[in-house]
């Protein structure tokens, strides 16, 4: 029992001493709070991060706790803005309080992950051939269908097991988009969410659940970010784009999406980068954005977020590649730039 | 009572204080189970009775129902009972009657020390290790063997039922192994001499004891673990396979109705929201009535153990 105490005694010493050799903080920084996507949040705290460094008088508060959750707070005004990987929809933008922009900051990928030990990475498949997996209509990695498109591989006779994301998450809703797009089976029997009804497969919870499964089961498929595959060199799919080439992942050809969508993408940015055209486009890849009101109540808090924007377009563009995001193109980038102007207070823009 | 001439001031505002705290477990819980209901009149009014029934899980179509999860909740769980009452009740014994007395604290702590770990770190180490290890020992030569029976059909991926079962299992060992074994050490001491002087053996003794003595006691660590293994969501949904559909195979996915309430709750809205609290609501009732049911029958168990009568 004296020893346990000593133990805990110690232990609470060694806190009182860290925190009391910390620098005091600066004189009440400008504190901004923010809630939402999961997906963008080691990038968007390497921002903060940066940005606070840089500019100490504003602090950033960042809660990810999903797409949805972000959608609901910015609806609620609890935060000064939130972030998303889906756009809003109509219906959701109703409850709004006042106009909002969805402002791009990242492009996210999602690729499709496998586990065959005596195949390399970059196995071959076409937008149906995907589909037909996850439909649950080609159940056997030999299946001619595969085959076809993989004639140097040995594909052995085994059971495909279908992963997918238990949890709703916009990575689900891109790759669903994606399928719903590519494939009218697909759109007809099961569509597009943040969570829908598998045809087949089992659910692990979040990226790390996915990959966790694939990892440990021969033969599964599933998808998860770019990122977390690269990070866990985890064996890629190669698809077939809309161009007619099989391309691998990689963060050029998911900006090569972005630039592809560039010339007819909206004033609103709510657009669906999906099956986009381009020669090395990634096809299932989805914009991240931040959801910003027009209207800004507070003058101050809106001038140092609209400031933060500017600098997350150019400056924190630099940032995307070492965490494995992909930059916005450049016409995309000033297309943005421009929308920032609309952001106000009480008439004057912040800009 | 309270109105009672002479009583100490003190003692009275001790019992009205101790009365508020009281009332305040109370109330929560009412207003815990009011708030659900509440929330979820929606997916109520637009299901009905069906929502018990029906097997459809589709946010996409906003059609939901609660079968398949009330079904895994109900099988995991009886799986974790099935194999952990065993092994928690003789690792009870073993303690309290054959361990040498070296061994007895060293055993009873690292068994307490079980529930102490945070169930998301079972899910993981479920993930890659009980999962793995269970795949190709136990549910791979069982299908094989034993496929022919519907309950160990194939094909055999890994996360099921049976894994989260079998995880759960483990993490109940230490509430019914603990209770089991302050129970038995309730029997007195000169009962267990009395049965061995008359010429029985340790199993007599133990059988005899335990019969007389620790059932009731056992059934409430049982039920204890069952009220853990309803709830626990963690662990179950990163071994389950998260598959909403009514399963006849240990080896097949299902879904937990905690689990579908963690993995949806976030990114949810409208109706599917709704659904997922009246799934919530149904937890609650779920737990409530198992709960009800050990009470009445732990009393039939100590009124027949009180008579004297034996199992």
């Amino acid at each position: 029992m004296g020893r346990r105490f000593t133990f805990l005694a110690a232990i609470l010493a060694a806190v009182a001493l860290s925190t009391a050799g910390a620098p005091p903080a600066s004189a009440d920084p400008l504190m901004i709070n923010g809630a939402g996507a999961t997906f963008p949040y080691p990038l968007y705290s390497k921002w903060f991060f940066e940005y606070s460094n840089a500019n100490p008088g504003v602090r950033f508060n960042y809660q990810s706790i999903g797409s949805g959750g972000g959608i609901k707070q910015v609806t609620a005004g609890t935060v000064d803005f939130g972030a998303t990987d889906a756009p809003m929809t109509e219906e959701e933008m109703r409850k709004l309080p006042g106009p909002i922009l969805h402002i791009p900051t990242a492009i996210g990928a999602v690729v499709v992950v496998y586990n065959l030990d005596k195949v390399e990475s970059g196995l071959k498949l076409t937008p149906d051939v995907l589909a037909g997996i996850f439909l649950g209509k080609i159940t056997r990695w030999n299946d001619p269908k595969i085959a076809e498109w993989n004639k140097t591989v040995t594909l052995p006779n085994a059971d495909i097991v279908v992963t997918h994301r238990s949890d709703g998450s916009g990575t689900t809703d891109i790759f669903t988009n994606y399928l719903a797009a590519v494939n009218t089976e697909w759109r007809a029997k099961v569509g597009r969410g943040k969570s829908v009804y598998w045809p087949v497969g089992l659910g692990g919870k979040g990226n790390e659940g996915v990959s966790g499964v694939v990892k440990q089961t021969p033969g599964a498929i599933g998808y998860v970010e770019l990122a977390y595959a690269r990070q866990n060199r985890m064996k890629v799919v190669s698809l077939r784009n809309r161009d007619g080439n099989f391309v691998s992942p990689t963060l050029e050809g998911t900006s090569s999406a972005a630039a592809g969508a560039a010339k007819t993408m909206p004033d609103d940015f709510r657009v669906s980068l999906v099956d986009a055209p381009g020669k090395d486009a990634w096809p299932i890849s989805g914009l991240t954005w931040l959801l910003v009101y027009k209207e800004q109540k507070d003058a101050a808090k809106g001038k140092a977020l609209v400031q933060f924007l500017k600098w997350a377009l150019s400056d924190g563009q630099k940032m995307a590649a070492a965490l494995d995001y992909a930059a916005l193109p450049k016409p995309v980038v000033e297309k943005v730039d421009k929308a920032l102007r609309q952001i106000s207070s009480g008439g004057k823009s912040l800009y | 009572m309270a109105t009672r001439t002479g009583r100490n001031p003190k003692d009275l505002a001790f019992e009205r204080a101790s009365a508020i705290f009281a009332f305040v477990v109370l109330a929560l819980t009412v207003l815990l189970f009011a708030v659900l209901l509440r929330e979820s009149l929606p997916a109520l009014r637009k299901f009905g009775a069906r929502f018990l029934v029906s097997g459809t899980w589709d946010p996409v179509a906003d059609q939901y129902g609660a079968l398949p999860f009330l079904y895994g909740t109900l099988a995991s769980s009886f799986i974790a009972i099935l194999i952990a009452v065993p092994f928690g009740v003789g690792a009870a014994i073993f303690i309290t009657e054959f361990a040498p007395a070296w061994l007895k604290k060293p055993v009873a702590f690292l068994a307490e020390l079980l529930a102490a770990i945070p169930s998301v770190i079972y899910g993981l180490w479920g993930i890659f290790v009980l999962v793995p290890v269970l795949r190709d020992f136990l549910m791979k030569p069982a299908a094989k063997y034993l496929g022919w029976i519907p309950l160990f059909q194939g094909p055999v991926y890994g996360p099921s039922v049976l894994a989260a079962g079998w995880l759960l299992s483990i993490m109940i060992v230490p509430f019914i192994l603990s209770v089991s074994r302050e129970v038995l050490a309730t029997v007195p001491q000169r009962q267990k001499e009395a049965v061995l002087s008359l010429g029985g053996t340790r199993w007599e003794m133990i059988r005899i004891v335990i019969g007389q003595h620790c059932i009731p006691g056992i059934f409430g660590a049982m039920v204890l673990g069952l009220g853990r293994a309803l709830g626990e969501t963690m662990a179950v949904t990163m071994v389950i396979g998260n598959r909403p559909e009514v399963f006849l195979s240990m080896f097949q996915q299902g879904y937990s109705m905690a689990a579908v309430i963690a993995n949806e709750f976030a990114e949810a809205g409208g109706l599917q929201l709704s659904s997922l609290i009246l799934i919530g609501l149904l937890l609650f009732l779920v737990t409530f009535v198992v709960n009800l049911a050990a009470k009445w029958i732990l009393k039939k168990m100590v009124a027949r153990a009180s008579r004297g009568i034996g199992w």
